[in-house]
């Protein structure tokens, strides 16, 4: 077990995989000369060489498009995002290429691709580099979408995204690259895609959150328990598949739930997972389940209304309160 | 063929009804004429019997559900029709397309009413046509029985009824048994949450701690010389106890005739020695029926009425109508509200006849199992509370009837005869008239007729 960071965890996980199967590469904007935008890829140049460790130019359909080729031809394409804002101008290749060959080939080629780099809010990076960018991945048959909240999971769950036969879209978040954490050393370390994890047992009400939303919850949770509510956080880690049973198990137990999301609320995970409760444990609620997500607006640029905009510790708290009929 | 069954309108007032209890099971067989369900109204519970024959293939309003009067509740057809687009569609037509219903002048078509008074029977005019050819008729209540008033209700029932509770309180309730009517919610709104419930059930039952202390006490002087315990007591300060659908009529209709209908009343001292020493006469007869004052009252009021068609009036539209017989609304006093059942004809029907009839509808009427066309159609109302030992009081108009009398007890008081005091039967009563139908002199004269029939009963027997 070693401390690191979560970039480091990243870092870590790509250099195992790539040393594990020489079929994994890693292409993107800056990821080998210049060591990564947000240097997940340090030093992975130096050790696997240009092959393997690809700069591309500034063009995210051509690239990604190149790393589904490749996953038909039977590598293992890491394709970075420098920013997940910018897989928009991929979207095409990732949602019906990526997503579809398998099954419009009738499971003649598989596409082991993963595309992966940070997404969601940040600090002050406006309107267009700010936005939680799985929505539009995760209504997509076909691909399975991850958002690892520490460095653990980062390692565990980007090896397993590494080794999954199918196209993966790993977003992680800026915010968390210098968070440090415990992660286990084993090179075959891995989370489960699909596997959502109890971060804090509670009884009173289950929170689920993921990324800057599950470390803001579990400050709220601080805060409540100084009042006696006592606060459950499930991290679903994987958005699709989804761990309803983890999720609906604590709603179970506790019987109240609140649903966080970063970004805007509408059509959002945060319905998503809501309906998923009320569908399987209908009769195990005392409470309607509450939904905190981000203003349904553009993020501001100005760093006062990008507080405003985001979920806020103290609004989490005001919700579960609220739930809790306290 | 598809039938459809609809709420039916069981009485002028009804609105909404309540399905009981279903005797057919979706699936089970259907004739004609079958009876198929039980409805409360908001007055009784009446069977409702299948109008077309096949198979009951749908139950739309389960027991317990309650719909505005025309709604679909069941859907019978043949095994084989496709019922889809008639339990998806709103269940009233879109127009009567058949000229009938709306020109019909009595109430259902099926109602057999014998002499009873379908040409009388006044119609409001907002009263919506039923649709004639869906399919059910009103039968007379055999079975039907008032359900139980429930216990000592509470609180987070909504305005509908439904009581307001988290789906995990329900479960908890329907698991232990606890009426989620009897707790009062401490949930956003009034809401009954888990808390609610597993306090209730924790709850000392509030007779039983008395109880065990009394008998843990002892002797009856160490229990004098013990300190004065305020027992348990239940914690909630009030209750708020839903309305019966029948209160909720009464609550629904009395504004509606106290409001708009300018009351004006007149009350007259009735001597009642000769009425009083006639009835013990009468119930001394062997083989008679008994005769209540009530009776006599109503028996009098009838032939008062003949007497001055213009109290035995109602108003219709722009126009007064004037009833020519004098069908008596007779106020029963229920433990969850009152009902008026309605004896036809008292101006022509003997005394016994009146007594043995008004007798039958009261004991029916607390039975909840009057049938719908006898708690319609009266031209005037009779409310006695004489058994409640009132001297006097005044009563609302029973909309869309005229006016009502109401009749208090028959004292005994100090009265002036032949300038001597004596001992003398006494008996007030005061008619509550509708002024834009009637003026005061006009329920005065009705009154002095009442009184002259009263003092001289034996008018009321010839």
């Amino acid at each position: 077990m070693s401390v690191m960071t979560y970039r480091e965890a990243l870092n870590t996980a790509l250099r195992e995989e790539m040393r594990r199967d020489p079929r994994v590469f890693v292409m993107g904007e800056e990821v080998g000369l210049y060591d990564g935008a947000y240097k997940v890829t340090q030093g992975l140049l130096k050790e696997f060489g240009d092959k393997r460790i690809v700069d591309t130019p500034i063009c995210e359909s051509g690239f990604t498009g190149v790393g589904v080729g490749a996953a038909m031809l039977g590598l293992r394409p890491v394709i970075e995002m420098m920013t997940f804002n910018f897989s928009i101008l991929a979207l095409d290749q990732i949602v019906n290429s990526a997503a579809k060959i398998c099954y419009m080939s009738g499971g003649q080629y598989n596409i082991p691709l993963v595309v992966r780099g940070p997404g969601g809010p940040a600090a002050q990076l406006a309107a267009q580099h700010s936005q939680s960018m799985e929505t539009y991945f995760y209504h997509v048959p076909g691909l399975k979408v991850v958002r690892p909240s520490t460095p653990a999971d980062a390692k565990g769950l980007l090896k397993s995204a590494i080794r999954d036969d199918n196209p993966v879209i790993f977003i992680e978040a800026e915010t968390l690259y210098a968070v440090k954490g415990e992660v286990p050393d084993d090179p075959d370390y891995l989370v489960p895609l699909g596997r959502a994890v109890i971060h804090r047992e509670g009884t009173d009400v289950t929170v689920v959150a993921y990324m800057g939303m599950l470390y803001r919850a579990l400050e709220a949770a601080e805060e409540l328990a100084t009042e006696g509510i006592s606060v459950e956080i499930v991290d679903p880690r994987t958005l699709r598949p989804m761990d309803t049973e983890t999720i609906v198990g604590s709603v179970r137990k506790t019987h109240r739930a609140v649903v966080l999301e970063a970004g805007a609320g509408f059509a959002g995970m945060g319905s998503e997972i809501a309906a998923e409760i009320q569908e399987e444990a209908f009769d195990d609620l005392d409470a309607p389940i509450e939904r905190v997500t981000g203003e349904n607006a553009p993020m501001p640029y100005a760093r006062n209304l990008e507080l405003l905009k985001t979920p806020s510790k103290a609004k989490i708290a005001a919700a579960i309160r609220r739930v809790c009929n306290r | 063929m598809i039938t459809k069954v609809l709420m039916p309108k069981l009485s002028d007032a009804m609105e909404t009804g309540k399905v009981i209890k279903w005797l057919k099971k979706e699936g089970d067989k259907v004739k004609g004429g079958d009876i198929i369900a039980e409805i409360e109204t908001d007055k009784a519970n009446v069977e409702i019997e299948a109008f077309g024959s096949g198979v009951l293939r749908k139950i739309v309003v389960d027991e317990g559900g309650q719909v505005p009067v025309g709604d679909l509740i069941g859907v019978i057809a043949d095994p084989a029709d496709d019922i889809a687009a008639v339990t998806a569609a709103p269940s009233k037509p879109a127009a009567p397309a058949a000229p009938s219903a709306p020109t019909a002048p009595g109430p259902a078509p099926a109602a057999p009413a014998p002499a009873a008074a379908t040409a009388s029977r006044p119609e409001p005019a907002r009263r919506e046509p039923l649709p004639a050819m869906e399919s059910y008729q009103s039968v007379p209540a055999t079975t039907g029985v008032m359900p139980a008033p429930s216990a000592a209700p509470a609180s987070a029932v909504a305005a509908g009824g439904r009581v307001k509770a988290s789906p995990l309180a329900r479960k908890i309730a329907g698991q232990t048994g606890v009426d989620l009517r009897l707790i009062q919610g401490t949930g956003p709104g009034g809401r009954i949450v888990r808390a609610d419930v597993e306090a209730a059930r924790a709850a000392p039952r509030p007779v039983a701690a008395p109880a065990a202390a009394a008998a843990a006490g002892g002797p009856a002087a160490a229990a004098a010389r013990a300190a004065f315990v305020i027992p348990p007591r239940p914690e909630a300060e009030y209750e708020d106890v839903p309305m019966s659908p029948m209160r909720a009529a009464i609550a629904k209709r009395m504004p509606q005739s106290k409001a708009p209908v300018p009351h004006f009343y007149v009350t007259s001292e009735v001597d009642m020695d000769a009425a009083w020493a006639l009835r013990e006469q009468l119930n001394g007869l062997e083989g008679q029926p008994k005769v209540s004052v009530t009776d006599m009252v109503i028996k009098a009021a009838a032939l008062a009425l003949r007497k001055n068609p213009g109290v035995n009036a109602q108003l219709s539209g722009q126009a007064i109508r004037v009833h020519h017989r004098a069908h008596i609304g007779i106020a029963v006093a229920l433990d969850q509200g009152l009902i008026t059942p309605v004896l036809r004809d008292c101006d022509v029907k003997p005394l016994a006849r009146i007594a043995v009839e008004s007798r039958d509808l009261a004991e029916r009427a607390r039975g909840g199992k009057l049938r719908a066309q006898e708690m319609s159609g009266a031209t005037f109302s009779i409310s006695n509370l004489g058994m409640y030992d009132v001297e006097e009081f005044s009563a609302i108009i029973n909309p869309p009837e005229g006016a009502i009398l109401a009749v208090g007890s028959v004292l005994q008081k100090p009265v002036v005869d032949g300038g001597e005091i004596r001992v003398g039967r006494r008996m007030k009563t005061t008619i509550s008239c509708d002024h834009r139908v009637m003026d005061g002199a006009m329920g005065a004269r009705f009154l002095q007729d009442l009184k002259r029939l009263l003092e001289e009963p034996l008018r009321l027997l010839v």
